[in-house]
């Protein structure tokens, strides 16, 4: 069985500028949708606050619970059904986190108990206070910024042999992070300022092969970030983890084509950049697609089975490895062209 | 033929090994005793992040210092006009007249060395020090305070009872706790984050409540409370009481604390037992303020407050305070286990209920097993007999990663499961990069064998390649994350090494069997 020929042979580089407009135009979507909302909607583990999770033997009045929860001052919840209507499982989120420590739980459950009539079960409870938000936030962006630092630094090194221009160059990038981290600056300012700094020097450095990889990683990041923001979806440490994971995948596929664009270089000299990367891009399109295509399936599994909470995650992956595999035919090896046609 | 090969050889031994490894999650409690450990997401729990408050054990510090440095004054005849703690700890003394201020400058440099003068204001006759304890020292303190939090909360949770435990310093004065499978997690708070000070103090019967709550309360004393629940109105009621601030003893004395029940009322309370210096200090007290109250002050509330009938010698003492038997044992308990050196504030909390973590167990499995029999089915239609080989290797996969989830005692949480998931649909991403390779080399003319040889040779940088960046990923998130996501990142990684060590190793030498058995003159892919 064979979906794609091997003698495929799609003009895809060629058409770069449609791909290039396409790309551009779902960022400005995305950008524009986090500044109508004001950032991403971070979730308790970014913002601190309380999540509690509860599960009712029957069918609960929305208004009730509402009731029940201003009755013991959490005025300002959300509640909302969380899976099937009929499991009667309920996600209330507040602001609030400094009831934690004052039998909560128990509180909650008794003010549930009294307003609603019914028996409720609580299955999660979840307390971020905002010290441990914000460093959790920290956390996160840093891990992103680093992943991206310590994969530039491989694919230069692999590709273009140059360890130690790149080694250097993201050891300097990541010291001044360092340093000026510790003076309370804003962390998102700081890493997109270092994310783009980054990027110039690569453009200057001629770090291509990296400088390709990252952007296109950085493109799938905004747009998954991007379509969480409007479709108001929460984020959470297992977002992070997600776009962290997108990103590895992301970079898996196009560094097989990059690994095959090397290859082709070595064995067709004669020919121009362009017809090697677009026969590179063609000569894997069928692994790139099947692999998609595994993943795919189970995260499918995973997402329609795996249950309420993973939901999110599932979704995120789906989404992402969507993106990343159109990222790596039609962004990350049409851009090692912006340096000319030659090789 | 060889049949025994390096790789056949290598493949059955790790497998043997991942295999033995899983015995024990299998069938429990068999050898090599190391189970794979479900995350709290999974078996349900808790998870607490505590901040404890350093700052306050610098507080106590100072408080102490300023103690004994009043009462070395006092016996070197020394006047002074106030010692007295300011904001950000430090110790403001105002001394007048130049005798008294030789005295002060000579007990400060003999006994309180430590100390350093920040500043020093003269007006007239009267000198104001600023002083204050080293940096260095405050920095100690704290990390002792922390350390001695960690230990303490150690010693409650043992006897409180909850197996497996695990109890670690996050950062400079953190405490990360978590306890698997428990479900009355209000005690458990309360029992962990309960500070337990005991202090015995008098009351000031000399003083008017009334007016102290309206105004400030004379010089050296304190309002605190005491809070009872009416029993017929079930309402709280707070009895404000004016204590003395001086300790006159305190719980570091304690040897023993239990669970008594009084005969006359059938009311448990906590009998406790002091050391021989706490009962020689005890009996001292009873023995100078008969007929004056004695307060027995908790965490800052007044639990009761006696009369001194006799002076009671023996180092036996009751609280008493209406307690249902559960908060005596824990309060005993507490007790026992020592004071927190500093309160502690509740940063972070999750708790799983058991049901939740039973359930997502199910529904992880469950897509796991559906996920991957559908790749299984697709792998064995788009490449047929190669792809039995991938499918082969995928679940020689996912025992690997089992095995080495138990041999490094790793946790497995429910993004952990995700993880495997995920690998599921990416470790036959390096079969794939073989197959297709090796479609291309036959699709160019080659004879199969050589088809194969040249597949593997060309696809092998590749995969390593692809696969070490995510690697990379993996090895950040496990740096960077917490709990759970740490959970993902070990699965994760796990499952990268394992993928290429199935498609490296094991389809190779499963092809190469094949192939060599007999001459082929097509291949099944």
């Amino acid at each position: 069985m064979q979906f794609i020929s091997n003698d495929i042979n799609l003009n895809i580089t060629g058409r770069r500028g449609i791909a290039f407009a396409f790309s551009l135009t779902l960022i400005v979507i995305s950008i524009l949708s986090l500044i109508i909302h004001k950032g991403p909607n971070y979730g308790i583990d970014f913002s601190g606050g309380t999540l509690v999770q509860v599960k009712f033997s029957d069918r609960p009045e929305i208004s009730d619970i509402r009731d029940g929860l201003n009755q013991i001052g959490l005025t300002n919840s959300s509640i909302q059904n969380f899976g099937p209507i009929e499991h009667n499982d309920f996600l209330i989120r507040t602001s609030i986190s400094e009831m934690a420590g004052e039998g909560f739980s128990n509180a909650i459950s008794e003010a549930l108990k009294e307003a609603t009539g019914i028996e409720p079960d609580i299955r999660r409870i979840e307390m971020v206070g905002p010290q441990v938000g914000k460093d959790l936030r920290k956390k996160a962006l840093l891990a992103v910024f680093y992943s991206l630092l310590f994969i530039a630094i491989y694919i230069s090194g692999r590709f273009e042999m140059k360890w130690i221009l790149s080694g250097v160059t993201a050891g300097a990038l990541m010291t001044a992070v360092y340093f000026l981290s510790i003076f309370n600056m804003s962390m998102v300012i700081l890493i997109a300022v270092a994310i783009a700094v980054t990027l110039v020097l690569f453009w200057y450095l001629k770090l291509k092969y990296a400088l390709g990889a990252v952007v296109s990683l950085i493109h799938d990041v905004i747009i998954t970030v991007g379509v969480f923001s409007i479709l108001n979806l929460e984020f959470s440490l297992t977002i992070i983890a997600a776009l962290l994971t997108i990103i590895g995948y992301s970079l898996n596929d196009t560094i097989i084509v990059f690994d095959r664009i090397r290859e082709n270089i070595k064995q067709m000299h004669k020919s121009d950049l362009e017809t090697i990367i677009n026969r590179s891009i063609n000569e894997t399109l069928s692994r790139t697609l099947l692999t998609s295509l595994t993943t795919l399936i189970v995260l499918f599994s995973l997402y329609f089975l795996g249950g309420e909470i993973i939901h999110d995650f599932a979704f995120s992956m789906i989404f992402g490895v969507i993106i990343g595999t159109y990222s790596s035919i039609f962004v990350a090896s049409p851009i090692l062209l912006a340096w000319g046609k030659r090789s | 033929m060889k049949i025994l090969t390096w790789r056949g050889t290598l493949t059955t031994a790790v497998l043997g090994v991942a295999l033995i490894y899983l015995i024990p999650t299998v069938f429990p409690d068999s050898w090599p005793h190391k189970k794979i450990n479900l995350g709290l997401d999974l078996q349900g729990g808790m998870n607490l992040v505590l901040e404890v408050q350093t700052e306050e054990a610098v507080e106590t510090t100072v408080e102490r210092t300023i103690h004994e440095l009043k009462n070395e004054l006092r016996e070197g005849n020394i006047k002074h006009n106030g010692i007295s703690l300011d904001s950000n700890n430090s110790i403001t003394a105002v001394v007048t007249g130049k005798d008294n201020i030789d005295g002060f400058n000579r007990i400060l440099s003999k006994s309180f060395n430590t100390l350093i003068i920040v500043s020093t204001q003269k007006q007239g006759e009267t000198t104001s020090m600023l002083l204050k304890l080293p940096d260095q020292e405050r920095d100690s303190i704290k990390k002792m305070a922390t350390q001695q939090a960690l230990e303490t909360i150690r010693n409650r949770i043992d006897e409180f009872g909850v197996s497996e435990p695990d109890i670690r310093i996050q950062g400079e004065n953190r405490i990360q706790v978590q306890l698997p499978g428990v479900t009355d997690t209000q005690r458990a708070k309360d029992l962990i984050g309960r500070t337990a000070r005991l202090n015995f103090q008098l009351v000031d019967e000399t003083g008017d409540v009334a007016s102290a709550l309206k105004g400030t309360p004379p010089p050296g004393d304190v309002i605190l409370y005491q809070t009872k629940i009416d029993p017929r109105t079930g309402q709280t009621v707070k009895t404000p009481f004016l204590i003395k601030k001086r300790v006159l003893l305190d719980g570091s004395s304690l040897t023993d604390a239990r669970v008594m029940i009084d005969s006359q009322y059938n009311e448990p309370y906590v009998g406790i037992e002091f050391d021989r210096k706490g009962a020689r200090i005890f009996e001292r007290i009873t023995g100078e303020n008969i007929k004056k109250r004695l307060a027995i002050v908790l965490d800052k509330t007044v639990y009761s407050a006696p009369v001194i009938q006799d002076r009671i010698a023996g180092g036996k003492a009751r609280i008493t305070g209406n307690f249902t038997t559960e908060e005596a044992r824990d309060l005993a308990i507490a007790l026992r286990a020592g004071a927190l050196p500093a309160p502690v504030k509740i940063l972070e909390e999750r708790t799983v209920g058991p049901t939740l973590g039973a359930d997502s167990i199910r529904m992880g499995i469950l897509s796991m097993i559906v996920g991957g029999i559908l790749v299984i089915l697709f792998m064995a239609v788009y490449y047929k007999g190669a792809g039995l080989i991938a499918d082969l290797a995928l679940i020689v996969n996912i025992l690997l990663i089992g095995g080495g989830l138990a041999a490094f005692q790793a946790t497995l949480t429910l993004p952990g499961i995700a993880g495997i998931i995920l690998t599921i649909g990416m470790a036959v991403d390096a079969n794939v990069i073989i197959f297709e390779r090796i479609r291309e080399e036959l699709f160019s003319g080659k004879t199969p064998a050589a088809s194969v040889r040249a597949g593997f040779e060309r696809a092998t940088l590749t995969v390593l390649d692809a696969n070490v960046t995510t690697l990379i990923v993996a090895v950040v998130l496990f740096q960077f994350g917490t709990g759970p996501i740490k959970g993902f990142a070990v699965t994760l990684g796990l499952g990268i090494i394992a993928s290429l060590f199935t498609a490296l190793v094991l389809s190779k030498s499963m092809f190469d069997f094949f192939i060599s058995r007999k001459k082929v003159s097509t291949l099944s892919i």
